[in-house]
């Protein structure tokens, strides 16, 4: 499989890609902006909003705030009720465990509700690696293993794809798997999902073992949720005899009280629906219903690294709803695929440099790949503050610092390729501390201002390759206002 | 009430024209308004390119510059966002670095005295309608900072609809970034260019003649982006709109 | 050390910022229900929103349930119908179909050639349009009401009716299996518009019973 992100070019390389793709332009702006208008419209439905989003904020800051208690809870409460708790400090780990828990149980093929911890440490490919097929259930991870593609949104990990794109990789690729694509099949979204159907349902009807995410875990029940719209998730979740669920440690709530607050707040921030097609919880096991073993493998994976960084653990509150990518201007254009990540958009420029660290060039580059409009802070179901923690990040790459890695704590060196910058930076600080220096760089500007090109060579070239620049005036504010007095003089 | 101009650098290099519109718009309406020639910058490109530290003197001087004012007025969203939002936020870092509380202390004072030009119209002058004629079709477009960090809301289109002569059409997609954002518009030159180019087109289709925002540097990128595509539309400051009368009109 | 003695130290040390003994107080000072409304316009409105989700809705009384249950069946053309082991016997009264029983035996396949499923529900929540099943002897196992297409489900209005997602969790077991379904499967995959009928239920039948 191709999906891999090793050796992705920095954000604005591969966004300058995407940028130039008609197609891609085209899929991305009709989904998000569909999206968009919906999502806007169900949230209006509620008028206590604001207060739900305020609450799904302290749920979450009270969890991670006390993480350590609320994990050996679950833990205990998971236990309780039938379930086998394992712990993975990293994708290697959390790899290993289901990689063996899976030959125990003698089977080679596992069917997989859509889940974005798996995504994250690569789960399908260590397993294929070792002999065991995982098929993805939910039809955009379909579209995206079928097509050996990679996911480039959350939610939708296939929204770059349009119908006819989808229906060329069914027709081609569908009979390589397992049933073929129907004959003649259609572009209509309807004919698709039917194809996706007959050619799932035997997998789903055969399958031994299932392998989830999930949307929450509760503390004090041991309860897990899955929030899904096809059924595959129900599928995976009951028919197999055994169920292994990865799920990163920030995905407890205490209380089962709790999830009032976020069964309100995100089918609405996703798919925009008041409530999602199916949701399904379940406490350990059940005599005679669903999985006889069900295994939780809670996962590290650089979360408790996130969680050190006081301004940036509040990137764990996210609930993976995808609001911010679907309202995101950088998103639209650059699409999913120029993030590097398995968590693209607002929430993977800030989620990925923390769990990965910032020292590959594209983690180095995620936090300016954005231009701070704030438009993913005010949709956030959990209020995350996404343009203080980029802003936060690009700190850490320019000035480097102290941040956690792997448990430990670490002196990060300033990012290679800002030292040019850096001095600009300082410069322009030391004359904008003194009003004398400002004034004669305005004037040498002003004076100067016929030699001026309208387009700039060298690095200028970033703007003015698409802008012109704006003529320098004849006087810059200051002098008029100084040989004025604010025009009170009856001076002009 | 002392009254003082906090124009900002880019507009004071860049835009002086902004700034004898907020002269003229404020003495009209009764204002003595001062320019503290001390004044510099607020910081913001600083600070929103990662390099807070270097940020933090010029807030120092800010705070200096402004401390004896009861009110400091500003053309620009983004400068007044960032020392009402980010002002707090700076000083609650030193203190959490353990550098104590001397940067909030010096900072609080004027932070909730700054306000974006049309707040303060609005909410402390209280006015809509400040006597401006301007005889063109516009169109309003609400830059991210005045629109999400200040919560600027209908004051300006409440300021825009009370101007004789002015049609206001609507903006589809108004309140889209416009793919400026500072550094952003260099460091990730393709994305902000598809923005700008997206914005201006949206402008466009509206037939207006001018494309009004509170917020010179945005305008500055969309500006620099119609011209490219050779528009024929014009980017105008929020101020120069009001500030102009029939006697004394600005084209 | 053991990944789980290791990861409890780091998230230790990575709190080593919050004070001992510190609680993040929440404030549920959202709503436990949208708007006023009767007990009767709560049944109404749960009607609507089914329906708006591509459930399809009917209301009868318990007299007239089981030929409503009978007709819905044979407009199918159903043949065959699982039934859970505590499902009131008089809802198939006027029923001409066989009877397949809920049993732990059943393999996914054999549910795969069923035609129907008629179940009853824990709760009903009108705000969101759903129901929630929690494997209660009249609902059966979670399997039943997932793999057959077409899924009866039987809600006693006004008693199982509630209005808001927060009154609905009040009233369940979170020991128990539990479904939420509100109307038949969906996707909104393919450019993010949605379409009904995927693996769940492709016809969701809601029969509110008074």
């Amino acid at each position: 499989m191709s999906g891999t992100f090793v050796g992705m070019p920095a954000f604005p390389a591969a966004a300058r890609e995407a940028v130039r793709d008609t197609t891609l332009r085209g899929n991305l702006r009709h989904a998000t902006h569909t999206i968009r208008a919906k999502r806007a419209r169900a949230v209006a439905e509620l008028d206590d909003w604001e207060r739900l989003r305020q609450a799904g904020k302290r749920i979450k800051d009270r969890t991670l705030r006390h993480l350590d208690r609320y994990l050996v809870q679950l833990e205990e409460s998971v236990t309780a009720a039938g379930g086998v708790v394992h712990w993975a400090a990293d994708a290697d780990e959390a790899n290993r465990i289901v990689a063996e828990l899976v030959k125990a149980t003698g089977e080679t093929e596992v069917v997989k509700v859509k889940s974005m911890a798996t995504q994250e440490i690569a789960l399908n490919e260590t397993l294929e690696a070792q002999g065991i097929h995982a098929y993805e259930t939910d039809l955009a991870e379909l579209i995206v293993q079928l097509g050996k593609d990679r996911p480039s949104h959350i939610l939708v990990p296939a929204i770059h794809r349009n119908r006819g794109e989808i229906r060329d990789i069914f027709t081609r690729e569908m009979g390589e798997w397992g049933r073929p694509a129907p004959e003649g099949l259609t572009d209509t979204p309807a004919d698709l999902a039917e194809a996706a159907r007959l050619h799932l349902r035997e997998k789903f009807l055969r399958a031994k073992v299932g392998i989830s995410g999930a949307n929450f875990m509760v503390a004090e029940t041991g309860t897990l949720v899955v929030v899904e719209s096809e059924g595959n998730g129900r599928m995976c979740l009951t028919l197999p005899e055994t169920l292994i669920s990865v799920v990163g440690i920030e995905k407890i709530v205490p209380t089962w009280q709790d999830l009032e607050v976020f069964l309100q707040t995100l089918p609405r921030s996703s798919t925009a629906e008041r409530m999602n097609p199916y949701t399904s919880m379940w406490t350990g096991t059940t005599d005679g219903d669903g999985p006889r073993n069900f295994h939780l493998v809670l996962l590290d994976n650089g979360r408790t690294d996130t969680l050190a960084d006081e301004v940036g653990r509040q990137a764990l509150r996210c609930i993976r709803c995808s609001a911010c990518l679907n309202v995101c201007p950088v998103y639209e254009r650059a699409g999913g695929h120029a993030y590097g990540s398995v968590y693209p958009g607002p929430i993977g420029a800030i989620l990925s440099p923390q769990l990965r660290g910032t020292a590959s060039e594209i983690d180095a580059s995620l936090p300016y790949a954005s231009s701070l409009c704030g438009a993913c802070y005010e949709v956030c179901p959990v209020a995350i503050d996404i343009p203080e923690v980029l802003v936060h990040l690009r700190e850490r790459v320019v000035e480097g610092g102290e941040a956690v890695r792997e448990g430990n704590k670490v002196r990060l060196r300033p990012a290679k390729g800002h030292a040019a910058e850096r001095a600009a930076m300082r410069a322009a600080r030391w004359a904008l501390t003194r009003p004398g220096a400002l004034r004669t760089g305005q004037r040498l500007a002003s004076r100067t201002r016929r030699l001026h090109p309208r387009t700039l060579p060298g690095p200028g070239r970033a703007w003015s390759g698409t802008r012109d620049l704006p003529p320098v005036p004849a006087e810059p504010f200051r002098d008029w206002w100084q040989r004025t007095r604010g025009g009170k003089d009856g001076a002009k | 009430m002392r009254v003082a101009l906090f124009l900002t650098c880019v507009n004071d290099t860049l835009y002086p024209d902004t700034g004898r519109a907020v002269v003229k718009l404020l003495t009209r309406l009764g204002v003595d308004v001062d320019f503290p020639e001390a004044q510099t910058c607020c910081g913001q490109a600083h600070y929103n390119t990662g390099y807070r530290h270097e940020a933090e003197p010029m807030a120092r001087h800010f705070a200096d510059v402004f401390r004896e004012y009861d009110a400091v007025v500003t053309p620009s969203g983004s400068c007044g966002a960032m020392v009402r939002e980010l002002y707090p936020r700076m000083g609650e870092r030193a203190r959490s670095e353990g550098r104590g509380d001397g940067l909030a202390t010096v900072l609080a004072p004027v932070v909730p005295k700054t306000y974006e030009l049309t707040e303060f119209l609005v909410d402390v002058l209280e006015v809509t309608d400040v006597g401006a004629y301007y005889p063109h079709r516009v169109t309003y477009h609400p830059t991210c900072h005045g629109l999400r960090s200040l919560g600027l809301g209908e004051r300006p289109l409440r300021l825009l609809r009370a101007v004789k002569g002015l049609e206001l059409v609507e903006l589809p997609g108004a309140e889209e970034c416009c793919g400026f954002g500072g550094t952003f518009a260099l460091k990730n030159a393709d994305v902000s260019a598809a923005m700008g180019t997206d914005k201006v087109r949206n402008a466009e289709s509206t037939g207006a003649e001018v494309l009004c925002a509170a917020d010179n540097s945005c305008l500055m990128h969309i500006g620099g982006t119609m011209t490219r595509l050779r528009t024929g539309m014009r980017p105008v400051h929020i101020a120069e709109i009001l500030a102009s009368t029939e006697e004394d009109p600005s084209v | 050390m053991s990944s789980r003695e290791r990861i409890l130290g780091r998230v230790r040390r990575a709190l080593a910022d919050v004070p001992p003994g510190e609680d993040v107080p929440v404030e549920r000072d959202y709503l436990r229900e949208h708007g006023e409304r009767t007990v009767e316009e709560t049944v109404d409105l749960l009607a609507e929103n089914l329906a708006d989700y591509r459930a399809v809705v009917h209301r009868t009384d318990t007299g007239s349930l089981p030929g409503v249950v009978a007709e819905l069946l044979s407009a199918r053309g159903a043949s065959t119908v699982l039934v859970p082991p505590g499902l009131d016997e008089g809802w198939l009264a006027a029923a001409e179909v066989t009877r397949v029983p809920d049993e732990a035996g059943s393999t996914p396949h054999e549910l795969d050639q069923v035609d129907s499923v008629l179940t009853a529900c824990a709760v009903a929540i009108a705000e969101t349009g759903t129901i929630v099943l929690d494997g209660s002897p009249d609902q059966g196992r979670r399997r039943i009401s997932l793999v057959p297409d077409h899924h009866i489900c039987v809600v006693r209005v006004p008693d199982q009716v509630v209005a808001s997602v927060p009154q609905a969790l009040e009233r369940l077991d979170p020991a128990r299996p539990l479904t939420w379904i509100s109307g038949p499967s969906a996707t909104s995959d393919i450019e993010l518009d949605r379409v009904e009928g995927v693996h769940g239920p492709r016809t969701l039948e809601v029969v509110l019973v008074r």
